[in-house]
């Protein structure tokens, strides 16, 4: 099995059979974190470096243990403490970096597009862990093996996805992959928070949060991103809550089966009620769990997944 | 040229005297297991778990390795299949472990299954059944189980099907013309 790609840079990089590939390798995978000894010798002399320009607790630790678990040797490299507090710049970082020959770049940072450019000029594969309000595949890798194990297809599921739309990079990689695999998306928020072209996407716009829960199959709530509260895209925390908070009043009407998904970090009672959150639909932690199997799988197709061009 | 030199009756009697002598030679299915190796040797131990239930009356625990991860010529160029998971739902620790697979040739592959066992725990016994041993071996390994020893030239392809994955039980000897 190969990608068709060698960088991980937007869902559109990727095949609809990758992404079933991703997903079948990622399944297999988990057995391994369930052993006593979780490692296998796979990727042993490998090198991998996570270099993280944001703030992250999930994505980092995730590659890194997924890295590790697969035997690789993982470096972590965060801005505050890297020569970028010196003014060192992007590319030179990116340069530098490379000639100390890793075999997989994972990079994150606030602008979108940084990885990109990163990638059109190293020779190292670079996998997007997050870049601005741009796109995070990898998120949407493991979005879509949570809601495969728990409604068994992709194909003609109904999902709704809730909160700041156009700044969200969770929900464009998402809305590309779902739409991908044939899903059914509804973005629902204030019209403040959903962009333009969303029709060109596929994807249809609701207001009324209750409403639009009716017979889904899938509810994912997005992180209110508290540094936008002065940019003006709602008047108050509470208002935005009483509108878009998911609490069990407003699920009233949803299916019995329906998934509750929240890619983290929560705001409690901002964007969805505590006891939504601890409650039986919530898949918050099962989404954290994929994540390691799903980020293995990444780095197992990139660096061994087999190549034809190689001899 | 093809030649099949196993046909489906040769393979039954091969698997049923595999597992008597598997019984003879730990006494009885005490602390006994099968760990099968993906995809045929599954098939391979399945077989041998069904006989055995009929001659002994006991059901043995079975495993499956997928040993994808243990390869030593991952990287290589090779296209590899899509990874399959690893079932091993019971403590092997204290088991004495029959390993199966189809064919044994340069012995690699049994390299990694026995590296990959080592993982799961420290295993009394690990002993090799496979239906062809062919030669061949680059690594010190032997079975301890042989459905029927097979001499071929390098070039050759041994190929076992099984009902169960190639609806039709049969061993076929491929003459690749380089």
């Amino acid at each position: 099995m190969t990608l068709a790609n060698r960088d991980i840079l937007s869902i559109q990089d990727l095949a609809d059979e990758d992404i079933e590939a991703i997903l079948d390798t990622a399944t297999s995978l988990k057995e391994i974190s369930t052993r006593k000894i979780k490692k296998v010798p796979t990727l042993r002399g490998r090198t991998i470096i996570n270099l993280f320009f944001e703030p992250s607790t999930r994505t980092r630790t995730s590659f890194e243990i997924a890295g590790k678990r697969l035997s690789a040797d993982v470096i972590n490299i965060s801005a505050s403490t890297s020569s970028a507090t010196k003014g060192e710049s992007l590319l030179d970082t990116a340069y530098n970096l490379e000639a100390m020959n890793p075999d997989i770049l994972v990079i994150r940072h606030g602008s979108s597009g940084v990885p990109q450019m990163i990638a059109s000029h190293i020779k190292c594969p670079v996998i997007n862990a997050g870049d601005g309000a741009h796109e995070h595949p990898t998120q949407a890798l493991l979005d879509l093996l949570t809601i495969r194990e728990r409604h068994k297809t992709l194909t003609g599921l109904k999902v709704v996805i809730v909160g700041d739309i156009a700044h969200s990079r969770v929900a464009r990689s998402n809305i590309l992959a779902m739409r991908k695999m044939g899903m059914v998306v509804t973005v629902v928020g204030p019209p403040t928070m959903i962009p333009v072209g969303m029709a060109q996407l596929g994807v249809s716009i609701h207001y009324n949060l209750e409403e639009a829960l009716r017979d889904v199959d899938v509810i994912m709530m997005l992180r209110i991103q508290l540094e936008r509260q002065s940019q003006g895209l709602f008047s108050s925390f509470r208002e935005y809550s009483s509108l878009y908070c998911l609490t069990a009043e407003k699920l009233k009407n949803a299916s019995k089966q329906v998934m509750i998904m929240h890619p983290g970090p929560v705001n409690r009672g901002v964007e969805i009620s505590l006891d939504i959150l601890e409650g039986p639909h919530s898949v918050v932690l099962e989404q954290v769990h994929n994540g390691v199997a799903v980020r293995m799988a990444l780095l197992y197709l990139l660096l061994e997944g087999g190549n034809e061009d190689s001899n | 040229m093809n030649s099949a030199t196993l046909e489906a009756e040769d393979i039954k009697r091969a698997i049923t005297r595999i597992a008597h002598e598997i019984l003879e030679k730990n006494k009885g299915t005490e602390n006994l297991v099968l760990v099968g190796i993906r995809t045929r040797g599954v098939t391979l131990a399945r077989r041998i778990q069904d006989k055995i239930a009929e001659i002994e009356n006991t059901q043995l625990d079975l495993g499956i390795l997928d040993i994808t991860l243990y390869r030593d010529d991952l990287g290589a160029g090779k296209q590899n299949p899509v990874l399959k998971a690893t079932e091993i739902s019971f403590p092997i620790s204290g088991k004495q472990i029959i390993l199966c697979d189809d064919v044994l040739f340069t012995g690699r592959t049994i390299r990694a299954a026995i590296d990959a066992l080592m993982d799961f725990g420290r295993p009394a016994s690990v002993q090799l059944a496979v239906l062809i041993d062919r030669g061949h071996r680059e690594l010190p390994i032997r079975p301890d189980f042989v459905g029927k020893n097979i001499p071929t030239s390098k070039n050759m392809k041994v190929q076992v099907m099984f009902c169960e994955t190639d609806g039709e039980d049969r061993v076929l000897i491929i003459n690749s013309k380089d």
